[in-house]
């Protein structure tokens, strides 16, 4: 088993969170895993990438390789297309369709749209549309990795103990929350593929 | 035996810890920041009570840790690569001295500059300083080195240098733990002139160091940080320093490669396994994170019998960090079809925060600049080294800490005017100080903005020094009450501010204008600070 996961985003969308879910969750599955994250300067708005590695042997590399990786998990549209390079031929794309606009050239969004829907495997979502409904817009990180785990290769309910275990101390309605943004997430996955 | 997921930074810390400090000691600085920050949120730190400090710079870093070391405890002392340009003068010096208790100087270097004005290569630095240089692959040797660099250090008498980059401090992965160790008794060193550098002892001291050298390269050659994997394909051999080997050992996973590896973590370099490592290939391919560090000493000026391959013979990029992509490359590896980054992608640099207060400022000192020639604004290291992108394109120099103050001195001193310089309330204090000294001895005409948001903003937040004192240091280094100003940057006070800066650009003289408005990302832990100020004050 290996998965190779690229999470990105604007510095401050919480694709850290979306890290350490994933991190603590192979853990408990008792897997290898290396998790790389950006610190520093580009996290003031930046554009802010993590190299997720996950394997049932020991791994080397901090940074996946290009072409290789089996997932891309994005908060982001223009984010996504900016690590597709990272992408294996048969990898998946579970993307933000909403743009976060905070430069003067960011370019056309339909163009960016289009773009993504070129990838034969992605799903695309309104994730913060979803969170919103739900009554929590932070939850948009936990919609998206709802929407990716049926492709993380670990069991759900083995995710969902990590989201207990990373908002322990918020309480149980912060943990529900983002419990039910991740089953929103899934839920809109499963019906695409 | 417990194992916790942890940062190449954390694992240092942790190991640190474990190994027996009594004191760590830094200046915050990406990629280093979170060794110090993990020691200061470790509860086993606090009731072993490990003193964990953010200090002035890094400078007064190291030279603390050497009085650790003095007293016969251990110590570290944490920076990133160009803060080892300010702590040069202990780091250099403390070669001579030695050690007492175990001391051991992390720099975290920063190769393809993702937070820095450079990418030096620290290593250079340990074989200038003649001082063994440890350098892990992943957080597990971290952690491992860490408890052996400190039993090298007391057993030879002589400061480690560990060094390591970006992707290793940032990347996090599973880390089993020892136990912890006591840390040592007080013990003055038994030659209370050991560190009196006067030249007589100084001289003595340095044969002392250089006869120690041969040693150090034994304990190279013999080490479990250097070793060679064997292979049966010799037309390549390959030298893998740090993060590098992991790298290659990816390629080897997938590739079945049969080259032999020769993987290095600790310096001097071995001479004699590198020399019978060569002499088993035909050619050799050197893969190092940074400068081209072993490369550089393989090749020496005279051609050597066998071709050297790396980052100088174009094999590799002469700039940047490596990666297993780049790597696959060197190795000849036959390229994969990978998705194209569509054309109509763009960079999204990073950008002030909304509501940050040096906007406020940024705004107020165009206005005042409007009626002069452009590009007389020095400037500093910091968030607010942002103010030189759109929209605010208010500055024109980041150097090094500190670095603003004296240029504006340099400008005003050759004619320009006018000589404006904005500097952080931390980075004043890391080394603006000094420069506010010269300017007021020598009455330059300055105006000297300190963008006071009370906090290391960059790094994610760590305690100012100058927090409750800048008006203090400003006025006790000698400048005149009616030329020091504080100002709340607000929209509401934009005209008045704008004023105050104008007022100053005319007055011939130093003018310090305190620019002071909490960090917005930072408003709750600045409070909880004051609170403690005001209780110590008591």
């Amino acid at each position: 088993m290996k998965k190779d996961i690229i999470i990105a985003g604007v510095g401050g969308q919480g694709i850290i969170s979306i890290a350490s879910a994933i991190g603590f969750a192979s853990i408990e599955a008792g897997l290898f895993f290396k998790q790389n994250e950006v610190h520093g300067m580009s996290q003031r708005g930046g554009e802010v990438v993590s190299h997720f590695r996950i394997s049932d042997r020991p791994i080397f590399s901090d940074l996946i390789p290009e072409g290789e990786a089996d997932l891309i998990i994005s908060m982001e549209p223009l984010e996504t297309l900016r690590y597709v390079n990272f992408l294996s031929p048969d990898g998946w794309i579970i993307a933000n369709n909403n743009p976060f606009v905070n430069m003067p050239n960011y370019p056309d969004k339909n163009l960016i749209l289009e773009n993504l829907e070129n990838f034969k495997n992605s799903i695309i979502l309104n994730a913060d549309e979803i969170a919103r409904k739900l009554g929590n817009s932070k939850a948009t990180n936990m919609v998206l990795l709802g929407a990716a785990s049926p492709f993380i290769g670990i069991d759900f309910e083995i995710l969902k103990n990590s989201i207990r275990t990373i908002f322990a101390r918020k309480g149980d309605k912060v943990i529900d929350l983002n419990i039910q943004a991740m089953e929103k997430g899934k839920e809109f996955a499963l019906q695409k593929v | 035996m417990k194992t916790l997921p942890l940062l190449g930074d954390e694992a240092i810390a942790q190991a640190a810890i474990d190994a027996g400090i009594s004191a760590i000691y830094a200046y915050p600085g990406t990629p280093s920041t979170e060794i110090t920050e993990y020691v200061m949120g470790s509860k086993q730190a606090r009731s072993s009570k490990i003193v964990s400090q953010w200090t002035a710079n890094e400078k007064t870093a190291v030279e603390g840790a050497l009085g650790v070391s003095y007293a016969g405890k251990r110590a570290m002392a944490c920076m990133k690569h160009v803060g080892l340009n300010v702590a040069a003068d202990p780091f250099m010096n403390s070669a001579i001295t030695g050690a007492n208790g175990g001391i051991v100087i992390v720099a975290a270097d920063d190769p393809s500059m993702h937070s820095s004005q450079n990418e030096q290569d620290s290593r250079y630095y340990g074989n200038f300083a003649l001082i063994p240089i440890f350098e892990p692959h992943d957080q597990q040797e971290a952690y491992d080195m860490v408890h052996f660099a400190y039993d090298f250090s007391e057993k030879y008498q002589i400061p480690i240098l560990m060094r390591l980059t970006t992707r290793l401090a940032h990347s996090r992965a599973g880390v089993t733990l020892k136990e912890q160790r006591p840390q040592n008794e007080h013990h003055l060193p038994e030659d209370f002139r050991q560190y009196v550098l006067l030249p007589a002892i100084a001289k003595k001291r340095y044969q002392a160091l250089l006869s120690k050298q041969s040693i150090f390269e034994e304990e190279s050659e013999n080490s479990i940080y250097n070793f060679i994997i064997e292979g049966t394909d010799r037309s390549l051999g390959i030298i893998a320093a740090g993060i590098s080997y992991n790298y290659l050992m990816e390629n080897y996973q997938k590739n079945n490669l049969k080259y032999p590896v020769l993987k290095i973590g600790q310096y001097p370099l071995p001479k004699r396994m590198i020399s019978k490592f060569t002499k088993m290939c035909d050619e050799i391919l050197v893969l190092e994170d940074g400068y081209p560090f072993i490369e550089e000493k393989l090749n020496g000026i005279f051609e050597t019998p066998i071709q050297i391959h790396g980052r100088l013979d174009g094999n590799l990029p002469r700039a940047g960090e490596l990666n297993p992509t780049i790597v696959a490359k060197a190795l000849k590896l036959p390229a994969k079809k990978v998705y194209e980054i569509p054309d109509i992608i763009v960079g999204r640099p990073p950008e002030l925060c909304p509501g940050c207060a040096h906007i406020d400022t940024y705004r107020a000192l165009n206005e005042a600049m409007q009626d002069y020639p452009k590009g007389h604004v020095m400037s500093d290291i910091g968030c607010y080294t942002l103010g030189a992108l759109p929209p605010f394109e208010a500055i024109n120099s980041c150097v090094d800490m500190g670095a603003s103050i004296t240029m504006a001195k340099g400008l005003a001193d050759s004619g320009g005017f006018p000589a404006v310089a904005v500097i952080g309330d931390s980075t004043f204090t890391h080394s603006g100080i000094t420069g506010l000294l010269d300017c007021v001895t020598y009455h330059s005409d300055v105006v000297i903005i300190i963008l006071d948001n009370e906090i290391t903003g960059m790094t994610g937040g760590q305690r100012s020094l100058a927090l409750g004192k800048l008006e203090q240091i400003v006025m006790g280094l000698g400048v005149h009450p009616n030329h020091m100003h504080v100002i709340d940057p607000r929209k509401r006070n934009h005209k008045e501010n704008v004023d105050i800066i104008k007022n100053e650009i005319e007055y011939n003289g130093v003018s310090v204008i305190i620019s002071r408005r909490e960090c917005i990302v930072a408003i709750d832990d600045i409070r909880e600070m004051k609170k403690e100020l005001e209780l110590q004050s008591l």
